[in-house]
């Protein structure tokens, strides 16, 4: 249906031909922002509707005073399952940590969070199949349960910054949410409106950079350069991607891209991990909480994560 | 005309709670708008440090304060919501 609608506008409208790259390039940007603007908007109000976005308030609660691998499941998949924004960082940090849970919990809480959620994970299954999105949930709950484990070996304890121990917690009585369906159905655009006024930059710039990738670059200098069989693409991707920030929707467009030029799955995975969860902008805003050693310890225990991870799915693939 | 900037005892406190993140600000301007449109007068804080915003329980910002009690965290509230705040 979008294929079609793009080919139209494209093609016919414009009179652009199919085989050159400013046609393909525009055919894919069309076709990209008609479909994961259309998924964006039906995803989050259907998440809106059922009131499905867990609160931090709540997570910290379900997750506090449970023994070591209990806490770290839940933090691994509600953080899953809660896009935050990055701004959220500072404050739940802080509230883990007041709320007693160990940090390395906290770490793999925050490792989940930007790397996955549900509005991501369905775009994932409408751009690039089933298959690929469940690799990259899969991938990313893997990384965050055992980079929350290595973080904690590193003792990071001693580098949360001294105010952080002090902060006490007041009580939180939230007001009951409006149950009634006129309530959810407000609440739900309220999301649609907030969380694509956040990301549609993102998205944009994703799938231009994907436009540009799909008609410029050529097959075979893809092949020969990008193909997987050379060791250092994958770390090469992984350091690609720390400059370079967007989150795990914006980064959708330009894995298609990729794939579909013929790059190897690892490689791509990989970039799409480190773009999403792995950014100067994050660690900046962490750096409030925690001192620089343990930031790099941090960067360091992602980038050989998504590099592992990377080398193995070209492997296997 | 009756001096606008004298501290009323009854005039409702509202505070915004959050960093200085862009939806804090929407928030602080909407309910400043809703309040002139509805010709009452409030009293409306920012508070910014981060210890004084999670004294009040609240990890996701903007959240909101009317009188001392916390009535909404997380996200750019709705307008029905603000009008209640303001005139409630």
């Amino acid at each position: 249906m979008f294929d079609t609608l793009a080919g139209l506008l494209v093609y016919q409208g414009l009179g652009l031909d199919p085989a050159s790259r400013v046609g393909a390039a525009l055919h894919f940007f069309v076709m990209d922002v008609a479909k994961i603007f259309a998924l964006l908007v039906l995803v989050i109000y259907v998440v809106g509707l059922l009131r499905a976005m867990l609160s931090p308030e709540r997570v910290r609660e379900f997750v506090r005073g449970r023994p070591d691998w209990q806490a770290r499941g839940l933090a691994v998949s509600l953080g899953a399952v809660t896009p935050f924004c990055s701004c959220s960082s500072v404050p739940l940090f802080i509230g883990f940590v007041e709320a007693g849970i160990p940090l390395g919990v906290t770490f793999s809480f925050l490792i989940a969070s930007p790397m996955i959620n549900e509005v991501a994970a369905v775009i994932l299954v409408g751009i690039l199949g089933w298959k690929l999105a469940a690799l990259y949930v899969a991938a990313g709950l893997l990384i965050a349960w055992f980079g929350g484990l290595a973080m904690q070996a590193f003792k990071p304890e001693r580098w949360v910054e001294e105010y952080v121990w002090k902060i006490q917690m007041g009580q939180v009585d939230l007001p009951e949410p409006d149950r009634s369906f006129a309530g959810r159905h407000h609440y739900a655009v309220a999301e649609v409106r907030e969380i694509l006024g956040r990301l549609w930059k993102w998205v944009f710039l994703g799938i231009g950079a994907g436009a540009l990738f799909h008609g410029f670059v050529p097959q075979e200098w893809v092949g020969e350069h990008l193909g997987g069989d050379a060791w250092y693409t994958v770390p090469a991707a992984v350091g690609l991607g720390v400059p370079l920030y967007s989150n795990a929707t914006g980064v959708i467009p330009v894995a298609e891209a990729m794939l579909g030029k013929g790059v190897a799955v690892g490689t791509t995975l990989a970039l799409m991990m480190s773009v999403a969860a792995l950014s100067i902008p994050e660690m900046l805003i962490l750096r409030k909480v925690i001192k620089w050693q343990a930031l790099a310890v941090f960067a360091g225990v992602l980038g050989v994560a998504f590099t592992l991870v990377g080398w193995g799915f070209n492997l296997i693939a | 005309m009756l001096p606008r900037n004298i501290r009323n005892e009854d005039m409702k406190n509202i505070k915004v709670l959050g960093g200085g993140c862009r939806n804090c600000e929407i928030t602080a301007q909407v309910i400043a708008l809703a309040a002139k449109q509805a010709g009452i007068e409030i009293e409306l804080e920012k508070i910014t440090d981060i210890a004084e915003i999670m004294g009040y329980g609240v990890m996701s910002t903007p959240g909101v304060v009317v009188d001392g009690k916390l009535v909404h965290s997380g996200g750019v509230p709705g307008p029905d919501q603000v009008r209640d705040w303001v005139e409630g």
